[in-house]
């Protein structure tokens, strides 16, 4: 098994694939200069060796001509770098609407993995072929990295934040996850697998393990549990706002800020209640922290984003993101 | 002719005794227990090297647990940047050659000077202290929260070394700057300086400004360790990307530290090799400083993947190429100097064209890391691990290594032996290219860096760079033995072995306390090799 030498690693999404065009390009540049500055030194260091003891070199002391030339064309292939570079970067970086959305929390030395509709995995992650997949992520503890090599993606995945991921995978089979930023002991042993799987196996897999019901439905009885209900009715008339169809909406806040309701919100709103209040509600909730863990953060924040804004008469809707 | 008795004395006859070197003020003197004192801590990094290597032979982690194998790259890491490589230039030849070129006595601040390296000793010193009571293994990044609030080993010990290291080196950069604005010999005017100084004096510029940023934030780490406060931990309302942006701050101008003054060396090994005014000097000189300058604000691309908007990866993307063009500009220079030359192969010149290929590769890869979307699958790969060590030992070693060469006769006044200092420079070539250059095959498949163990489909690449690594070692070894013998079996030499230009080569080998017997006056361009090019350096 050890004998073998793969020189280079397969392509499973469509972004990979670019992702390597673009890397040819910049292999081919290496090259080119490479060869070019180790052949001309080659060629110098014979062509105009020394031949005797006392030979100096001739009285050449630059030429703006060519100094010109080596600061311009280098200049205008780096920008050719940054633009296609930038161009890949950006569409890394935002997900496709249609993307289905994933959990992923990172823990020294596991990754755990929430699908919505119940399925809960550690170091593994099933997936259909074909479809855009986006990751929520966020670490329990330090900061860990979410890559998986065939689809050319990596992400930092941070306490206390959400970072985001996707990839659209173009090929069945497994394939390495690894955990690429050092987190301790056996950050070497953070690894799993990537499970790529033809649409119908996923959806017979996926309903395979909901014993537990959905994500939002756990997160609908945690929020009955915790008794945020109590405050959060859904009619409006608790002590805090009505949760109901907030998710996306942009509100005004105590300070006179806005704030859009995220995922990052709504966790903040949780853990540190009072650092961007609502506007118009006393300051009187207390916090969580310590007392529910990423994963049933994760849990309530699908809840509140699974809800439906009821229609209230005489409530002014808030504005729409 | 004149006999041993009467023999000129010099820096190192001129006393004897522990005391006469533990208090000298001469910065000849300094620069030689500062060598000592980096040798031996290469030789330890080189060790932990050596050890990381063994236990990469096979995909898993069973010669050394993880706890130990993370400790090893750490101390690596930590030892090889901050105790090796920022002073390796600047504190060795730097000291010794940076009055000698500017035809000054001594650096402005001889005691400073000396107390500069008793600083550098004393961090040092803890920092080993913390790898004998049980190391650290945070990385020599030192990343938070995992260094504030989760390693339960030797984290503060060590960033208090790094700490005071740092003192020493801000002590550094400030003489070279007084030094040089203000002791340079009659006739020297900025561009007629030898661009090692220039290089020099851009590199001072970042340890003075940036150096205090490093140790800032070592200070915030401790604080955050030691008192519980919240600067980093999420927990409690910190930012632990906070810490990357200013451990950045300085440590990326920190790669210029190391590679500008070597720049320098290069600079000067190819003048003398090829006889030969450097071509285009003043775009040469600018171009350290351009270096110095831009470095500052290219930090943010070593976090492209770290949860920083995308705007700022891309405007620290730009920047990153920007900086680019400048070290692109160098080695074009340098190659052009060669058209037309009088250019011998002798050693330090085998070194120069080393560091030449070496930096090349190292350049370029670092355009491809540049590279926002290209950078987001090598990111924290073997692939940047390959990169910063062509740069920062193919590059900066290379031309350190050649320096001491092109500069020993001048500091012990006795050559080494030519044919096994060729074999070195050849040696380290290959081993370097055997050991690093696989690890950009490992990077791009994916494997990550700082693994104890990895998949099975990494191993031959792996084993590839430690059978190299083994030939690297040897190379590196070889200087230590020929040096030694030549300070005893060495030809002894002249004032001017190469038959170089530059202030140094115009006194004794080695030169007397004080350097020069009077004042030189300075009244051609540096490297003015053709004989129409000015009149000859006079002595008054």
């Amino acid at each position: 098994m050890g004998s073998r030498l793969p020189l280079f690693p397969e392509q499973g999404s469509a972004l990979a694939g670019e992702v390597d065009t673009f890397y040819f390009f910049m292999l081919a540049v290496s090259a080119f200069f490479s060869v070019l500055i180790a052949g001309l030194v080659i060629y110098f260091a014979v062509r105009y060796r020394r031949r005797s003891e006392n030979q100096r070199g001739e009285a050449i002391h630059g030429g703006m001509t060519l100094e010109i030339a080596w600061m311009v064309i280098p200049f205008f292939l780096t920008m050719i770098m940054f633009f296609w570079s930038a161009k890949l970067f950006v569409r890394i970086s935002r997900p496709p609407d249609d993307a289905m959305e994933i959990y992923a929390v990172g823990k020294q030395w596991m990754w755990k993995l929430q699908h919505k509709e119940g399925q809960r995995e550690i170091n593994e992650l099933h997936i259909p072929l074909g479809q855009a997949v986006r990751l929520k992520m966020t670490s329990e503890d330090v900061i860990h990295s979410f890559y998986v090599p065939v689809f050319r993606t990596k992400m930092d995945v941070l306490p206390g934040r959400y970072t985001t991921t996707w990839f659209k995978p173009t090929k069945t089979g497994k394939f390495h996850l690894f955990c690429a930023e050092y987190c301790g002991t056996k950050h070497s042993g953070m690894i799993g697998w990537v499970h790529v799987m033809e649409p119908n196996e996923y959806q017979a897999w996926l309903a395979g393990g909901a014993e537990e019901g959905t994500l939002a439905t756990r997160g609908s009885k945690l929020f009955q549990d915790l008794a945020c209900i109590n405050c959060h009715r859904p009619d409006g008339k608790g002590r805090g706002p009505s949760l109901e169809g907030l998710f996306g909406d942009r509100i005004d806040l105590e300070d006179g800020e806005k704030a859009v309701v995220d995922e990052g919100y709504l966790r903040e709103s949780i853990l540190s209640p009072q650092a961007r209040l609502a506007k118009g509600y006393p300051p009187i909730m207390p916090t969580f922290q310590g007392l529910v863990t990423e994963d049933q953060l994760l849990q309530l924040i699908e809840y509140i984003k699974n809800t439906e804004k009821k229609t209230k008469p005489g409530a002014a809707p808030a504005a729409k993101r | 002719m004149i006999t041993a008795r009467e023999e000129k004395l010099n820096y190192l006859t001129a006393d004897y005794g522990v005391k006469s070197w533990l208090l000298t003020v001469d910065h000849k003197r300094i620069a030689l227990l500062y060598l000592a004192t980096i040798t031996l801590f290469f030789f330890l990094g080189g060790a932990f090297a050596v050890l990381i290597r063994l236990e990469l032979l096979t995909p898993a982690g069973d010669l050394v647990q993880s706890q130990t194998y993370n400790k090893l790259f750490t101390m690596h890491g930590v030892i090889m940047v901050f105790f090796f490589l920022i002073p390796a230039v600047p504190a060795v030849l730097g000291n010794f050659l940076v009055p000698l070129m500017i035809g000054a006595r001594d650096l402005a601040f001889p005691r400073l000077n000396l107390a500069s390296w008793y600083i550098f000793v004393i961090g040092g010193t803890l920092s080993i202290l913390a790898a004998i009571l049980g190391g650290v293994d945070t990385g020599w990044t030192f990343y938070t929260p995992y260094s504030s609030t989760y390693s339960n080993t030797y984290v503060m010990i060590t960033a208090v070394g790094i700490f005071i290291t740092g003192f020493a080196s801000i002590l550094t950069g400030l003489n070279f700057i007084v030094t040089i604005h203000r002791m340079r010999a009659p006739g020297l005017t900025w561009f007629r300086m030898p661009l090692f100084i220039w290089a020099n004096y851009a590199a001072s510029l970042i340890m003075v400004l940036g150096t205090p940023v490093v140790a800032v934030t070592i200070l915030l780490v401790g604080v955050e360790r030691a008192f519980g406060l919240c600067i980093f931990n999420p927990n409690c309302g910190g930012d632990p990307v906070l810490f990357q942006h200013l451990f950045w701050f300085y440590s990326h101008p920190a790669v210029y530290i190391m590679i500008l003054p070597t720049m320098g060396v290069i600079s000067e090994l190819v003048a003398a090799c090829t006889r030969k005014q450097i071509f285009g000097y003043k775009l040469v000189a600018m171009a350290s400083v351009a270096i110095a300058v831009l470095g500052f604000l290219v930090w943010g691309h070593h976090l492209f993947v770290s949860g920083q908007s995308v705007y700022a990866g891309l405007v620290f993307s730009f920047l990153s190429y920007a900086v680019g063009i400048p070290s692109a500009v160098k080695v074009f220079n340098w190659t052009a100097t060669l058209y037309k030359g009088a250019n011998t192969y002798q050693t330090p010149m085998l070194y120069a064209f080393g560091f030449i290929g070496l930096f090349t590769i190292g350049g370029l890869t670092g355009l491809m890391l540049a590279a926002t979307g290209l950078d987001v699958h090598v990111h924290d790969t073997y692939f940047v691990v390959a990169h910063f060590h062509y740069i920062m030992v193919g590059g900066a070693i290379m031309g350190y290594l050649g320096g001491m060469h092109f500069w020993w006769p001048k500091m012990t006044g006795r050559m080494y032996p030519e044919l096994p200092a060729k074999l070195s420079a050849l040696v380290i070539f290959v081993g370097f290219n055997l050991t690093f250059f696989p690890q950009f095959l490992l990077g791009y498949l994916g494997m990550p860096r700082r693994y104890h163990a990895y998949p099975e489909e990494f191993q031959v690449l792996n084993v590839m760079s430690t059978a190299g690594a083994s030939v690297l070692a040897f190379g590196y070894a070889l200087p230590m033995f020929y040096f030694v013998w030549s300070l005893r079996y060495g030809q002894r030499v002249g004032n001017n072995p190469w038959g170089a230009k530059g202030l140094e080569w115009l006194t004794s080998s080695p030169p007397p306390t004080h350097n020069f017997d009077v004042t030189p006056i300075v009244t051609e361009p540096a490297y003015a090799y053709a004989a129409e090019e000015g009149a000859e350096i006079v002595h008054t």
